[in-house]
């Protein structure tokens, strides 16, 4: 079991520049059921991907892979023709928020959107209309979602997967590596990994994914990794003590960053005296989360919540 | 991105939204030359030298080459006529013009006051505050509005919460008239300064969405004796993913305010930003940079800076990070942390061999590697000769540079 993605899982990638065709060619060797492309400018054309497959070798998995997508001028019409429920969005900064709206409107169930730099004002925006619409967001500035030997969406390392036990919920790409390496090495896996992404305003937040993770029956434990700014890490701690049934382990960064600088994420900001790192780690220990002291402990540490 | 007081009032003004009349000045002469056209223009024979720096709390601010001297200064001619007023501007800009001004936002070493403004004299009535802000936890915009202006608004909050209001702005449908009528009866505001105050705040609040500002806050926002309502100081900050869509606003950077490090970071879409510690750090990822950064305080350092060479650099954007890191003096070792997912592990060896080759390096380094072509790159680095120390895993790297670094 999983949330959110599964190998069944039919994906639409939006948005077919140079991001989009190299992790495309990424997400296929990994399994991903890639079933089209939206890009308006290349419309009628195909895209044909083939390789040897990330499990090449192992028994009863193909070795190679030769994909041929066609590429539609809209999300409607690719999702008329392929059945595709969720779609990855790699579109420009300027234009993605439209991709988003576009996906939504053509009745995707899940849209995640790895592009980084969306003005927040467009993010509002897309927020008042997912009001409307019953399209879960991901993202935006996310490295996206993984269910291990499943389906991949995203920009993430495949490799440093495993399947298994753990959820894995964070705002950041790397520290998110961090984590789902670690409890690859510990043997604990992973379920289900999802970024939700840097920004200040974003389709799904953390209490929408330890909820996902506390109704699945496969996960056993989730990590969760917050950074300062906002207070979405608080109110996820209130969410923990009421409701959650599974152990938590966390980490937070961002302990040592100045006020008032944002530390490369449009969202990692401390603003008049609010969203420190000391508030969201002591928010987490009152609601019985193990928070890791350092990125290195935080398989230990999900270990250490698990007794 | 952050504006001087001076420009933010150019963009509320050119919208309609009612500021005091005055002249910005980058010499002394013109400082004066602002005094006489000022006064016979609003009848008003008071003026106010304004120093233009990007910080806050100006007016309790002090000068560090005149401790005598505030960061705003109110000059009234009186009886004396123009040009004693044209005077005491001159002593007060020569004094202010090019010195440190200290505020409790600048930090102890102050910032250069290179421009002055000359602002007409305002006969207040009551102060307010006002501003527009986004709410992350509903993810609009929302106006904040209080009866206690010129006082920090924390401050407010902190203490009594219940003189805070508020009213969201429904992206679909901006604020409402009602929601500003609401905001202007319990701001107490009657006679003409009620309507004035409504159309203040729903012309306020169409231009902080329409311009992408993160933050527009007028503190204060005073209601004159004779019912006006205005914007007595002006505070706007931009968000920089949007200023592609304003290129007025974006022309209204100024890289004075700036460190020079971060603007040279920039340059190489690099995120940067410069501390005071010791132990220079280069990352993939602004997390995981953060997260670098607390680790070397954990195990007893100080971090120089925080960097995020992003997903995509090449090996040119990594040497030119590196490069920006061994030009800080404080600099006493490097930590360079790469979790390689799209960033690859021989892109960042190729660009740490580069940067080294072209100006050499004389503190320690310590690399630690993982993720993606982990192995080209240990071999690249182990291959180059350079004369570096490898990691484990983060904590062992930031043990590992502390040692050497020797603290």
């Amino acid at each position: 079991m999983s949330v959110l993605i599964n190998q069944h899982t039919k994906v639409l990638v939006q948005g077919m520049g140079k991001t989009g065709t190299f992790h495309t060619d990424k997400a296929i060797a990994y399994g991903t059921q890639m079933v089209g492309a939206v890009h308006p400018s290349r419309a009628g054309e195909t895209e044909r991907y083939e390789g040897d497959t990330d499990h090449s070798g192992v028994p009863g998995r193909d070795d190679r892979y030769d994909v041929t997508l066609p590429i539609f001028r809209t999300v409607a019409e690719a999702v008329a023709e392929t059945g595709a429920t969720a779609s990855v969005v790699y579109v420009p900064p300027p234009f993605a928020a439209d991709a988003i709206m576009e996906g939504a409107a053509a009745g995707l169930e899940l849209i995640i959107c790895v592009t980084e730099g969306i003005p927040v004002a467009d993010m509002v925006v897309v927020k008042r209309y997912l009001e409307d619409h019953a399209t879960r967001l991901v993202g935006p500035n996310c490295p996206g979602v993984i269910t291990p030997a499943e389906c991949k969406i995203g920009i993430m390392p495949g490799y440093i997967h495993s399947p298994g036990r753990i959820g894995v919920v964070s705002r950041s790409g790397t520290l998110t590596y961090e984590a789902v390496f670690q409890l690859t090495n510990n043997g604990l896996g992973q379920t289900t990994a999802i970024g939700i992404g840097g920004d200040p305003v974003n389709g799904t937040n953390f209490i929408d994914c330890l909820s996902m993770f506390n109704d699945d029956p496969a996960t056993e434990g989730v990590i969760m990794i917050g950074e300062i700014g906002g207070s979405a890490e608080e109110e996820a701690a209130e969410w923990i003590t009421a409701n959650m049934t599974k152990p938590v382990a966390g980490f937070i960064a961002g302990t040592t960053a100045p006020p008032g600088k944002r530390m490369g994420h449009a969202g990692a900001i401390i603003s008049g005296g609010k969203g420190t790192a000391a508030d969201k780690i002591a928010a987490l220990n009152a609601a019985g989360v193990v928070v890791a002291p350092t990125p290195t402990d935080m398989g230990q540490a999900m270990l250490d919540a698990m007794g | 991105m952050k504006v001087h007081e001076y420009q933010a009032k150019e963009l509320m003004k050119a919208r309609g939204i009612p500021v005091p009349l005055g002249r910005v000045a980058t010499s002394v002469d013109a400082a004066v030359a602002a005094v006489r056209p000022l006064i016979e223009e609003t009848g008003n024979p008071i003026v106010v030298v304004k120093s233009q720096i990007h910080a806050g709390g100006r007016g309790k601010g002090r000068f560090k080459e005149h401790p005598d001297v505030g960061g705003v200064n109110v000059v009234a001619s009186g009886l004396e006529g123009i040009q004693a007023a044209e005077e005491t501007v001159r002593e007060l800009a020569q004094k202010m013009l090019h010195s440190t001004l200290v505020t409790v936002q600048t930090g102890p070493e102050g910032k250069q006051v290179n421009r002055l403004y000359i602002e007409q004299g305002i006969d207040i009535e009551r102060e307010l505050y006002l501003s527009v802000l986004l709410d992350r936890a509903t993810s609009r915009n929302i106006v904040m509005a209080s009866t206690e202006g010129g006082t920090e608004i924390e401050e407010v909050a902190a203490e009594t919460p219940e003189k805070i209001l508020k009213a969201e702005i429904d992206p679909a449908f901006g604020l409402l008239d009602f929601q500003a009528r609401q905001l202007a009866y319990d701001l107490g505001l009657d006679g003409p300064a009620f309507a004035n105050g409504v159309k203040f705040l729903k012309v306020l609040a169409k231009a902080a969405v329409e311009l992408d500002a993160d933050l527009v806050e007028i503190n204060p926002l005073v209601v004159t004796k004779d019912g006006q309502v205005m914007a007595l100081d002006g505070k706007m900050s931009f968000e920089a993913n949007a200023l592609y869509r304003h290129p007025d606003v974006a022309e209204m950077r100024d890289v004075t305010e700036e460190d020079p490090a971060e603007i040279e970071a920039s340059e190489y879409d690099l995120s940067f930003i410069k501390l005071d510690g010791t132990v220079g750090c280069m990352v993939n990822g602004a997390g995981l940079a953060m997260a670098t950064m607390d680790i070397i305080k954990y195990v007893g350092g100080e971090p120089a800076n925080f960097l995020d060479v992003g997903g995509g650099a090449t090996a040119e954007k990594v040497a030119a990070a590196f490069k920006i890191i061994t030009k800080d003096p404080n600099v006493k070792g490097i930590f360079v942390n790469i979790f390689g997912g799209i960033m690859r592990c021989d892109t960042i060896a190729a660009g740490v061999i580069e940067a080294v080759q072209e100006v050499g390096l004389e503190v320690p380094l310590v690399v630690r590697l993982e993720g993606t072509n982990v192995e080209i790159g240990k071999r690249m680095l182990d291959e180059s000769g350079l004369d570096l120390v490898s990691a484990t895993d983060m904590k062992d790297g930031a043990q590992k540079i502390l040692e050497l670094v020797g603290e």
